[in-house]
């Protein structure tokens, strides 16, 4: 009884977190802080960082790591851009951009699996070769594209749209949370995720198709990145082959406030979405407060080693 | 009295929670002299080594170095009295350098700067002792194995170390390593070392050892002067225990063949198996740690490759992937419990189902439900001791670990089950209830391969026993013509032309 109560602590960890730093802030900074209008602002600036953390939630779970998601998101966005210019229809620049997120992400998979390397160097190597093909593309300058129903995705609700409570783009989160959530547990391949990233050696033995769990998980991943670099566009406008570096981190950072492991086998949606809503709130927080830009990092990094600090613990404390 | 040894040990006894792992070893060297530690696996060696090397403290007894009460409280105090041991699996950092390797943990220095020129030349003194020249700037990966073990020893008697501990030195290495070994070994027994050889093969042991000393269940049930015994009463010492009714055995009427293997050849230790498995068939293979036992039932699952010869598993001809094996009617449970035969962070349930999981879906959706459903179905069945199936495996003992390990096959309903170690490091009463498993498995005309380096269980369980030593199996026996002695000489025979002659 009393270790499953724990076990529920455990879990409501990354949420009592989320609830402390906003009432402190609440506490600390301007009233503006806890109005409505800043609490909407807050969940749409989540949302980039916040879908492209659902693939990467997978990728870790599964004992992996992806570093090439920020140069994904450019890449889609100057796809996007470029399609528009051609004269795509929104709808088939913006399918473009996402597919192109997809294709970047198999490649991904399909060499960690063919060359066996591990997924850091796999993915160093094409953080570097994404961002170069966006500027390629792009030829090193931003792309202008015509205004279109994509830029009001993450777009701030105009008065007779309050019936939709967020913005589209947040719905998308929400229903690709959900969505994860329900693979992750109601289906073979969310089982072979989380045993993978536990003991792959042991997943081997039960016949467990690695290589194919592995693509689609780095497939997977290439895709959110995708969707995160619609979003990206939706809030740009322009297709910038120099937006979202050091993106990857942030969402690393989200998986990892919210419990997963680094070694694998651990992770949840739930709680990379707190993980990734717990950064937004720090950097409204400060930004509210007039806070430079360098103390929202200096913050944001000791949330992230106090979080790991504190999940050792829990570990050992099973242990 | 004890003045003539140089370490001695005085009824030393170890308990580890319920089970009692040492239970009274006497044990002495003197100096310049060569002891072998005979017995066999979990006869208690290794905690007897752990006890020595500090990482184990004995719960009763009295150890003396020197005439000095001596207790090591961790690995580094032993090793700075003057104990070293040299594992069986060498564990030197590779991308250091030989000298690097030498004083990694002792380093000399002066102040805070490292002293390279002190160590580069007490290294190359130790090395020349030893009758060996290896450059000291070599990066120890480049190194043979032999030549590590020698990089091991001389890390040992640079730093001064007056007992030298060797455990199976001899079982990854060729045999004219072996005697470049036993030279360097006498070498240091020349120069006054006391040495303690732990082996399997008793023709080594009698071409090196002065005396030697046999344990068998954590216990010193004999020893003497080499010249003085015989190999046959050596064996005895060793095995000297009655089979008990832990073995429930009814009569298994045979079938088809299930499992055909024809000089089969693995990538690395597996040199040659030819045996037929049939249907209602136990069947057994023993070897010594390193024989290639376990190589032989990895490469039949495929999770090793296989270099030539011929394979066939029911219809299926050749190499297949596990994922193949388990569509083929195949399973395995590995003697790697923690690494490699289950996912210890996740659930009972999960790693009972992993390999089947199209088991517990409905209308094409994966249901946790049905999962905890039919894993609860299972740990009564097999009265598993957990708290729930959604429990963690890592958090059960080892003998519920492995029901839930083997509960895995039985789930899959596979033919043809293979199991590597089934027993190891579990309790007896888990133990004989997976022999009753197997015994009803056999019954209902599945066919089991059994490896292990416990010879009353295969004597027990299996209808025949095959042996492995060195990469190369014998041809199976019926049990009922094998004895423990027979089957152990086999075993630690140095040379399949022996096994002929000798059985």
């Amino acid at each position: 009884m009393n270790k499953q109560i724990k076990e529920w602590i455990n879990k409501l960890m990354p949420l009592a977190a989320l609830v402390l730093v906003y009432i402190v802030f609440a506490f600390i900074a301007p009233p503006s802080f806890v109005s409505l209008k800043n609490l909407e602002l807050i969940v749409r600036q989540t949302t980039i960082v916040g879908i492209a953390s659902l693939g990467m939630t997978l990728v870790i779970i599964g004992g992996g790591i992806d570093l090439s998601v920020g140069s994904i998101v450019a890449l889609v966005t100057v796809c996007i851009a470029w399609l528009l210019m051609a004269g795509c229809s929104p709808i088939i620049a913006a399918l473009g951009g996402v597919f192109a997120g997809l294709v970047c992400g198999l490649i991904n998979g399909a060499l960690i699996t063919r060359l066996k390397l591990v997924p850091f160097i796999i993915t160093l190597g094409t953080l570097l070769v994404y961002r170069g093909c966006a500027k390629g593309l792009a030829h090193e300058q931003k792309i202008d594209a015509p205004l279109s129903w994509i830029n009001e995705l993450l777009a701030a609700l105009k008065p007779e749209q309050s019936w939709m409570v967020v913005p589209a783009g947040v719905w998308m989160l929400i229903l690709l949370a959900i969505l994860i959530a329900l693979v992750l547990k109601y289906t073979r391949f969310g089982l072979y995720v989380f045993s993978i990233g536990s003991n792959e050696q042991a997943s081997r033995l039960c016949g467990v198709p690695i290589e194919n769990v592995k693509l689609l998980i780095y497939g997977i991943s290439g895709l959110f990145a995708g969707f995160a670099g619609l979003m990206q566009f939706s809030r740009l406008t322009v297709g910038d082959p120099t937006v979202a570096s050091g993106l990857e981190l942030d969402v690393i950072a989200a998986v990892v406030i919210g419990g997963g492991s680094l070694a694998g086998g651990e992770g949840s949606v739930l709680g990379t979405i707190l993980g990734a809503l717990i950064m937004t709130v720090i950097r409204s927080g400060c930004t509210q407060m007039g806070l430079s830009n360098w103390v929202q990092e200096i913050v944001t990094g000791i949330i992230i080693v106090v979080a790991v600090v504190l999940d050792r613990m829990r570990h050992k404390q099973q242990s | 009295m004890s003045s003539e040894f140089r370490l001695k040990l005085d009824n030393i006894k170890v308990r580890f929670g319920g089970t009692t792992a040492l239970d009274g070893v006497d044990f002495a060297v003197s100096p310049g002299e060569i002891v072998a530690l005979i017995g066999e696996n979990g006869a208690g060696k290794s905690t007897l080594m752990k006890v020595l090397s500090g990482a184990v403290i004995p719960n009763e007894g009295h150890m003396s170095l020197e005439e000095k009460p001596f207790a090591p409280r961790n690995p580094q105090e032993a090793r700075h009295s003057g104990i070293a041991m040299i594992y069986q699996e060498l564990s030197l950092p590779a991308t250091l350098t030989v000298q690097e390797n030498i004083f990694l943990g002792m380093e000399i220095s002066k102040g805070w700067i490292l002293d390279r020129g002190k160590m580069h030349n007490v290294a190359q003194t130790a090395l020349k002792e030893l009758g060996h020249d290896i450059s000291l700037e070599t990066l120890v990966r480049n190194l043979s194995i032999s030549d590590q073990q020698l990089v091991e020893i001389a890390r040992a008697s640079a730093v001064g170390c007056k007992v030298l501990i060797l455990d199976e030195p001899t079982s990854s290495i060729t045999r004219q390593d072996v005697q470049k070994l036993f030279s360097l070994m006498r070498n240091l027994k020349a120069q006054g070392h006391s040495i303690i050889y732990i082996s399997h093969f008793l023709e080594e042991v009698e071409e090196i050892a002065d005396r030697f000393v046999v344990l068998r269940d954590g216990k010193t049930v004999g020893g003497g002067k080499i010249g003085d015994t015989t190999r046959d009463k050596i064996v005895a010492l060793m095995v000297g225990r009655q089979l008990t009714d832990l073995y429930p055995r009814s009569k298994h009427a045979f079938g088809e063949p299930l499992l055909q293997l024809e000089a089969l050849t693995g990538e690395t230790k597996l040199q040659s198996a030819s045996f037929e498995l049939r249907r209602g068939e136990v069947m057994g293979i023993f070897g010594l740690v390193g024989s290639g036992r376990t190589d032989l039932i990895r490469s039949i699952f495929g999770l090793d490759s296989i270099k030539s010869g011929k394979i066939k598993i029911g219809t299926y001809s050749g190499y297949a992937t596990p994922s193949q094996r388990w569509a083929q009617g195949a399973g395995m449970v590995s003697e790697d419990r923690k690494g490699e035969g289950l996912a210890i962070s996740r659930s009972i349930a999960e790693n009972l189902i992993l390999s089947y999981p199209q088991s517990c879906e409905t209308s094409g959706a994966f249901s946790p439900k049905r999962m905890l459903a039919t894993a609860n179905e299972w740990v009564s069945k097999l009265s598993v001791k957990c708290r729930s199936t959604d429990q963690k495996i890592g958090e059960l003992s080892g003998g519920n670990q492995q029901k839930i390990a083997l509960a895995r096959l039985l789930h899959h309903g596979v033919d043809l089950l293979l199991l590597d170690e089934p027993t190891r490091g579990i309790d007896v009463g888990s133990k004989k209830q997976i022999y009753e498993q197997i015994d009803n498995l056999a019954c209902n005309g599945k066919a089991v391969l059994i490896v292990s380096s416990y010879l009353p269980e295969l004597l027990g369980t299996c209808d025949r026993i095959a042996v492995m030593n060195r990469g190369r199996l014998s041809p199976p026996r019926n049990v009922s013509e094998l004895t423990e002695h027979s089957v152990m000489m086999k075993a630690i025979a140095s040379d399949l032309e022996n096994i002929t002659s000798n059985a």
